[in-house]
């Protein structure tokens, strides 16, 4: 995973060791309250694989993205049927911590969200300062600049990493909330419409980005962006609801390529090619 | 108006002169000064009959030259101003009326000297000073944790449930106690274990408590309110714990609001006379220890030279008047230093 230029001067810290983990979702329901959101999701993502979701908006797949690491029922009322297997583990199941699921499945959200009190290298080592985890100020340094590299902005913020985050363009802050994601070596990470607040250029760094991401970790992208989709993932799951207040279903999944060109089902076809809704 | 009266106003094209309120202003205010005099009515009902003509005033000459659309802006901006000045009257009067007076008596020998021996002129308020610092920032010790804490459950743990409901009901009219009451339940409280007639510093304190919580409560609340809901997720995204994501990542985004929470609740007590004067007692020697004997404070100590002065009464007065901008004085150097702690470490301005 290393992209250095220079020649290493240490080898990297060895961190707890982490492989990407592949998930198996099935018949999952997803309630906020007594209303149902999501129905009967069964669905299996594939390890060091991009899966994009798409939909149409309020079609839950953002529920279903925050129910892969339990940050859903963070919503009062909000909760779970069904199993979601983390490399054979549910994470549903008792004596599960839902604290210890989310260090092992990684989020980045719609809207860059830094810590305005933290400098930019605090922001990336904030997993790993936060969590107890006692760490020497040399190895926080590799794992600082490793992230930060894997998020391609080292470049861009290594005179300045005692600065700010807030002071970062919308794109450099989206990929210093990347950065501090890997920073704690999850074994996936989510995507929640991670370039929607983006402009064009920052959108393709984010795509590329992705690209990177998958040869070390199971990435899960929610987008609202088509042509996205197309580029950046290697399997589309298409969600969709049969109109407002009926819950959101997985209508199929495949290949990127096949759910583009050939998808199977009717209602795929028009969302793909732009004749929904 | 329609839109051919835009026209209109537009195509009139003239301009009311830059000093044209001024004038207005002046004028007005000249009539009213030679009326009161002249008639002998009430200044202030002159004042406000000024405002009002000076509105009318330039009015007329702009809806002549400019239109009825600036005629209206004008008369609003002068009724905002007007109000304005009349409010900052009576501020300026006093903050006047205190430097002149207490000016007199705001010496060295008023920070170093108490009032232990002293008849007529002379001494001082060191020990009325030492008494309000260490009270206040005795009940500040106490009164911050359990107003923050507070908060934190009501809005981080609490929020929906019947507990919290009745915890902000509670803390609603905690702020709304006389402070008198404060001050008799804390003596209440003392009296039941230390007998009657108990006279602490420490007491005077547990009653300024009463009164700082609700307003440190509230203005916590509101801060962790506008911390953004993305914030706490990052951090629970990261496999960050609650109380942590709350003590590492929430209290200081929050942080310079609360300050200024706490500035204001420090203020609001700073200057209490009542509960203290059945707290603390009174006493013209100085006493740093909070826990044993009576204490002084600058508003009891204000208090009792103006009510109880000696003959001639004038040094009293002086060193009541310096107690009161002591006190200012006090409350002004608070303010700087919670803006320059608040500019340092709070990043408010990141919430928008």
């Amino acid at each position: 995973m290393e992209a250095r230029a220079e020649p290493a001067t240490e080898p990297p810290p060895v961190m707890e060791a982490s492989s990407p983990a592949a998930i198996e979702v099935k018949d999952l329901n997803l309630y906020y309250g007594t209303f149902l959101a999501v129905e009967g999701v069964d669905m299996k993502i594939e390890r060091n694989k991009a899966t994009a979701l798409i939909g149409a908006s309020g079609c839950g797949k953002s529920t279903f993205l925050r129910s892969l690491n339990r940050m859903h029922e963070l919503v009062p009322g909000a909760r779970a049927e069904g199993t979601v297997a983390l490399d054979d583990e549910d994470i549903y199941g008792p004596n599960i911590d839902p604290v210890m699921i989310r260090r092992r499945v990684g989020m980045v959200f719609q809207a860059p969200n830094p810590f305005p009190t933290m400098s930019i290298y605090d922001n990336v080592a904030a997993g790993l300062k936060l969590n107890t985890r006692r760490i020497k100020k040399n190895d926080l340094d590799t794992v600082v600049e490793r992230s930060l590299r894997g998020a391609n902005l080292w470049d861009e913020v290594k005179h300045r990493l005692g600065k700010s985050g807030s002071g970062l363009s919308g794109g450099q802050q989206q990929r210093l909330c990347i950065a501090r994601a890997i920073a704690v070596e999850p074994e996936v990470l989510l995507m929640d419409e991670p370039a929607s607040a983006l402009d064009p250029i920052s959108t393709l760094a984010i795509e590329d980005l992705v690209q990177e991401l998958k040869q070390d970790y199971t990435i899960v992208i929610v987008t609202h962006n088509m042509q996205q989709a197309s580029r950046a993932s290697d399997i589309t799951g298409f969600f969709n609801i049969e109109g407002a207040g009926e819950p959101g279903h997985l209508i199929e999944m495949g290949p990127t390529e096949k759910m583009f060109t050939n998808p199977e089902h009717k209602a795929t076809e028009d969302y793909v090619s732009g004749r929904f809704g | 108006m329609t839109v051919a009266g835009y026209a209109a106003d537009l195509r009139r094209g003239g301009t009311v002169p830059a000093w044209a309120p001024w004038a207005a202003y002046g004028v007005a205010t000249a009539l009213a000064f030679v009326l009161s005099r002249a008639t002998g009515i009430n200044v202030a009902l002159l004042v406000v009959a000024a405002i009002v003509l000076a509105g009318a005033v330039i009015y007329v000459w702009s809806r002549a030259l400019e239109g009825s659309r600036r005629a209206t802006d004008r008369v609003a901006t002068l009724a905002v101003t007007s109000t304005f000045a009349i409010a900052m009257v009576p501020l300026a009067s006093l903050l006047v009326t205190v430097i002149r007076k207490g000016s007199e008596r705001f010496d060295l020998a008023f920070f170093t000297d108490s009032l232990r021996n002293v008849v007529g002129e002379g001494g001082g308020a060191v020990h009325a000073i030492v008494g309000t610092l260490v009270i206040t920032g005795l009940a500040t010790f106490i009164a911050v944790p359990i107003g923050i804490l507070t908060a934190v459950y009501l809005r981080e743990y609490g929020a929906g449930r019947r507990l919290a409901a009745a915890v902000t009901f509670f803390v609603d009219v905690m702020t709304g106690i006389p402070s008198i009451v404060a001050g008799l339940f804390a003596y209440a409280l003392f009296a039941i274990f230390l007998g009657p007639g108990v006279r602490l510093g420490v007491v005077g304190a547990v009653a300024l408590t009463v009164l700082m919580i609700p307003i440190v409560v509230r203005a916590t609340e509101e801060m962790l309110r506008i911390v953004p809901n993305s914030l706490r997720e990052a951090a629970y995204a990261l496999g960050v714990p609650k109380w942590k994501t709350i003590v590492r990542v929430v209290l200081p985004t929050a942080l310079g609001g609360i300050i200024t929470g706490v500035m204001l609740a420090i203020a609001r007590v700073v200057g209490e006379t009542a509960p203290l004067l059945v707290t603390t007692g009174v006493i013209t020697s100085t006493n740093w220890n909070p826990f044993e004997g009576r204490m002084m404070n600058l508003s009891v100590f204000a208090y009792f030279q103006y009510k109880t002065p000696g003959v001639p009464p004038e040094p009293y007065f002086a060193r009541a008047w310096a107690a009161a901008l002591t006190l200012i004085f006090i409350v002004l150097v608070l303010y700087f230093v919670a803006r320059l702690v608040s500019l340092r470490w709070g990043r408010t301005e990141i919430l928008k």
